[in-house]
C-alpha cells in the first residue's frame, strides 16, 4: 500500500465550511503567496519556481505548465490567461469542487501566473451549469477586488490586472483549449486547426494566451509559498505533487480524494479503507477507466500501476482529467460501452467528417447490437469505423480529425471489444433468437432518450 | 418579453466593457436573455447583436451551439439527470426512465402545465454522488426514485424556494468598482506590462 502522507495542497481548507470565504483564506496563509512574489520576487523568478516544480497540466492532456508558460514569443503583448474551469469529461469531479470550496486560491493561482507570464488580463471561464461556483467565483472576486488584491495596482504596486468571471454555456468540445477560445470570443466553440498555431504563440484574438486547467492553477500559491523544490520532492518519475482523483462507480466509498502523485496505485484508490474502501458488495472487478471517458479501459492486471503520467502512457491509457470510474463484474460492457461513444457523438461539433458522422454510426451500430438487432458482420463494421476515425486505433491515438475528440470514441469501443468480445457477440446471437419478438426492454428503453446536442 | 429591459442594458453594458472585444460578451448576454425571458427570444438575440456589434444570425449561430440556451420556452424547473457512465452505473438510465413515467412526458418534453422540462443529460461533474441531477442547475446527489417522487412533488407545491426559475444562473454577479478597475488588456495596445521590471536586481535581467 502506498496510501502516503503526503500534505493537501490544494484541498487543505476543504474541511471548513467557510473554506470558501476570504476570511478563511487569510487566516489559512492566503494571499501570502501573492504578497510574497509582488514583494521580494522578480516575475522571472515566479516562473522559474513553477518549471522547477514541474507542474503538469491537470485538464487532461497533462503537459507541464511551465514549459507551456515559456512558449510566448518574446516582446508580442498583450499576452492573456484563460482558466480552462468547463469540466466536463465524464467521470471527472474536481474542479468544480476547487471552484466552489477554495475560489481564492484558484484567484490567487491566476494572478501569479499573470505575474509570472506578464499577463494582461484574466478570464475565468467557468462551466455554465455549475451555478453554485459561478456564485462562489463573484462573490470572491468581488471581495478580492475589494481588499486590493486584483485590479488596479494589486497590494500597491506596479502589478494591475483585471480578472473577469465569464459564463459558459454548456458544451464539452470548449474543453479543448482552442475552442475555449472561439467560445470566448463569443463564437461557435469548434477547435481550430493547429499547428500552425498554438494559444502560447497565437490565442485569445490572436494574441498570446495561456490557458491552463482550474486544478493546475489552484497549485501554484503554495508553489510560490514553499518552492518549486518542495513541490517535486513530493511524486516520483515526471509525476510531482500531489493530484485529485475522483474515484466513482461501484466502490464502497466513491469520493474526491487529493493523494501523492505518481507513487499512490490503482489498487490503492480503489481498495484502500481511506479511499474507495473496495468494490461494493465484494464483487470482482470487471474494468476501470483510469483517466476519464476519453481514455482505454483498464483491467485487474492494470491494477498495481503508480498513478504516474509516464507509466500509464506506456501502459496505454492516460490519467487524463483524474476520473477513475470503476465497473464491477455484473456491468455490461455494451451497455457501458455505448453510452461513452453517445456522449461523444453528442458532443461532438461537427466541424470534422470522420467524427461527426463516425461517433453517431458507432453510436447507432452499438445501439443496434444492444436492443437485440446486431448483425454478425457489425463487430467488424465498428472496427473499420474506429480506423476510419483513428487510423490503426492505436494509443496514443493517431487521428483524422482536427482535436481528439472524435478518437476518443474509440478508447471504449477498443477496450472493451479487444477484452470482452464473448459479451457482443452475444448480444448479437440474442438477434437470431428473437426474430419476431420485438420485446420491449424496459432498461434499454430508459437508455433511449434525447441527450445532449452540440 | 423581448429586448433586454433597461436594468439589463446597463448590466449589458457593464460586462461588454470589462472584454477587449464586445463579441466576447456575447454568452454571458445571452445568459441575461435568457434570465430575464426564461428562454431566449428572438428579439432579444437582435438586441444583443446590436450590443455587441454583429448580426442577428452570428448571435443565433452561437447561441443555438450551446445546450444551455433554450430557443423555444421550456417549464418552470429544468430537470436535468445525468445518465453518463458514472452514473448509469448506479441507476442513472433507470431514475430517467421512472421521471417519465412520473412526469408523463419523455426526455426533451415539457409537462402541459408548462411546470417542468425534462433533459437526458451528459456528465455534470458529481461523479462521486451518482446518480445525480440538476433541477434549474442546482444539484441534487444519490437520487433515489423515491427522492425524484418527493422533489417533483416538493417542487409542484412550491415548497422549493431556494430554486430559481430557470434562466436565474448565478445569483451573485461580479461587479468592478470604478476605482479597483484595471481596465481590459485592449489588442491593439503592444506596450508591455508595467510590473515586468519589478524586483529586476533580484534575478539581473528584469525583462524577459
Amino acid at each position: 500500500m502506498a496510501v502516503t502522507d503526503a500534505p493537501r495542497i490544494i484541498t487543505s481548507r476543504f474541511d471548513f465550511d467557510d473554506s470558501h470565504t476570504l476570511a478563511r483564506y487569510e487566516a489559512t496563509g492566503g494571499y501570502q503567496a501573492l504578497r510574497k512574489a509582488l514583494t521580494t520576487m522578480a516575475p522571472a523568478q515566479v516562473l522559474e519556481e513553477v518549471r522547477t516544480a514541474s507542474l503538469l497540466g491537470r485538464g487532461g492532456a497533462g503537459f507541464p505548465a511551465g514549459v507551456k508558460w515559456g512558449f510566448c514569443p518574446a516582446d508580442v503583448w498583450p499576452r492573456y490567461l484563460v482558466v480552462n474551469g468547463d469540466e466536463s469529461e465524464p467521470g471527472t469531479y474536481k474542479d468544480r469542487l476547487l471552484m466552489e470550496r477554495d475560489p481564492h486560491q484558484l484567484i490567487e493561482g491566476a494572478l501569479l501566473t499573470c505575474y509570472a507570464v506578464g499577463l494582461g488580463q484574466a478570464f475565468l471561464y467557468v462551466r455554465g451549469e455549475m451555478a453554485l461556483a459561478q456564485e462562489r467565483i463573484a462573490q470572491a472576486l468581488n471581495d478580492a477586488y475589494a481588499a486590493g488584491y486584483v485590479g488596479r495596482n494589486i497590494l500597491g504596486t506596479d502589478f494591475s490586472v483585471d480578472v473577469i468571471l465569464h459564463w459558459g454555456a454548456g458544451a464539452y468540445i470548449v474543453g479543448e483549449e482552442t475552442a475555449l477560445i472561439e467560445s470566448l470570443e463569443g463564437n461557435r466553440g469548434m477547435p481550430r486547426l493547429k499547428p500552425p498555431f498554438f494559444p502560447a504563440a497565437k490565442g485569445l484574438y490572436l494574441k498570446p494566451t495561456i490557458v491552463n486547467n482550474v486544478e493546475t492553477l489552484s497549485n501554484v500559491p503554495w508553489i510560490v509559498t514553499n518552492g518549486g523544490a518542495a513541490f517535486a520532492a513530493l511524486g516520483a518519475e515526471t509525476s510531482k505533487g500531489t493530484r485529485m482523483f475522483a474515484v466513482s462507480g461501484h466502490v464502497k466509498r466513491p469520493g474526491v480524494y487529493e493523494v501523492e502523485f505518481g507513487v499512490t496505485t490503482f489498487r490503492d484508490l480503489i481498495y484502500a479503507p481511506v479511499y474507495g474502501g473496495g468494490i461494493r458488495g465484494d464483487r470482482a472487478l470487471k474494468a476501470f477507466i483510469p483517466g476519464g471517458a476519453s481514455a482505454p479501459w483498464f483491467f485487474e492486471e492494470h491494477l498495481d500501476l503508480p498513478l504516474e503520467k509516464a507509466a500509464v502512457d506506456r501502459a496505454g491509457s492516460m490519467l487524463g482529467s483524474g476520473a477513475v470510474v470503476v465497473m464491477d463484474e455484473t456491468t455490461d460492457v455494451v451497455r457501458a460501452c455505448l453510452r461513452v461513444v453517445r456522449f461523444f457523438a453528442n458532443e461532438s461539433c461537427g466541424k470534422c467528417t470522420p467524427c461527426r458522422e463516425g461517433t453517431t454510426w458507432l453510436q447507432q451500430i452499438l445501439r443496434r447490437i444492444l436492443d437485440g438487432y446486431g448483425r454478425p458482420s457489425d463487430l467488424d463494421l465498428l472496427l473499420d469505423v474506429c480506423d476510419n476515425i483513428s487510423p490503426g486505433i492505436a494509443w496514443p491515438p493517431r487521428q483524422t480529425t482536427i482535436c481528439p475528440l472524435g478518437p476518443s470514441a474509440v478508447s471504449p469501443i477498443a477496450s472493451a471489444l479487444r477484452r470482452f468480445r464473448p459479451e457482443f457477440e452475444a448480444h448479437i446471437a440474442r438477434n437470431r433468437s428473437r426474430v419476431g419478438a420485438v420485446a420491449a426492454d424496459p432498461v434499454v428503453a430508459g437508455a433511449a432518450g434525447g441527450g445532449a446536442g452540440g | 418579453m423581448a429586448r433586454l429591459n433597461p436594468d439589463n442594458i446597463a448590466l449589458a453594458r457593464e460586462i461588454i466593457a470589462r472584454y477587449p472585444r464586445p463579441k466576447s460578451a456575447l454568452i454571458p448576454l445571452l445568459h441575461l436573455a435568457q434570465e430575464q425571458d426564461g428562454h431566449v427570444t428572438d428579439e432579444a438575440m437582435e438586441h444583443i447583436a446590436e450590443l455587441v456589434g454583429c448580426t442577428p444570425a452570428e448571435v443565433l449561430g452561437t447561441a443555438s451551439f450551446y445546450e444551455m440556451f433554450k430557443l423555444e420556452p421550456v417549464g418552470r424547473y429544468l430537470v436535468n439527470i445525468c445518465t453518463n457512465i458514472s452514473c448509469q452505473l448506479l441507476g442513472g438510465e433507470e431514475l430517467l426512465h421512472h421521471a417519465e413515467q412520473r412526469l408523463g412526458i419523455t426526455a426533451g418534453q415539457t409537462t402541459s402545465d408548462g411546470l417542468f422540462t425534462l433533459e437526458d443529460v451528459e456528465c455534470i461533474a458529481a461523479c462521486t454522488e451518482a446518480p445525480c441531477l440538476q433541477v434549474n442547475y442546482r444539484y441534487v446527489h444519490e437520487v433515489s426514485t423515491e427522492d425524484l417522487d418527493r422533489l417533483i412533488d416538493d417542487l409542484r407545491a412550491g415548497r422549493r424556494d431556494d430554486i430559481p426559475p430557470h434562466g436565474t444562473l448565478a445569483r451573485i454577479r461580479q461587479r468592478i468598482p470604478e476605482d479597483r478597475r484595471a481596465g481590459p488588456a485592449m489588442v491593439d495596445d503592444a506596450t508591455p506590462p508595467a510590473w515586468l521590471g519589478m524586483h529586476a536586481a533580484a534575478t539581473g535581467d528584469g525583462e524577459r
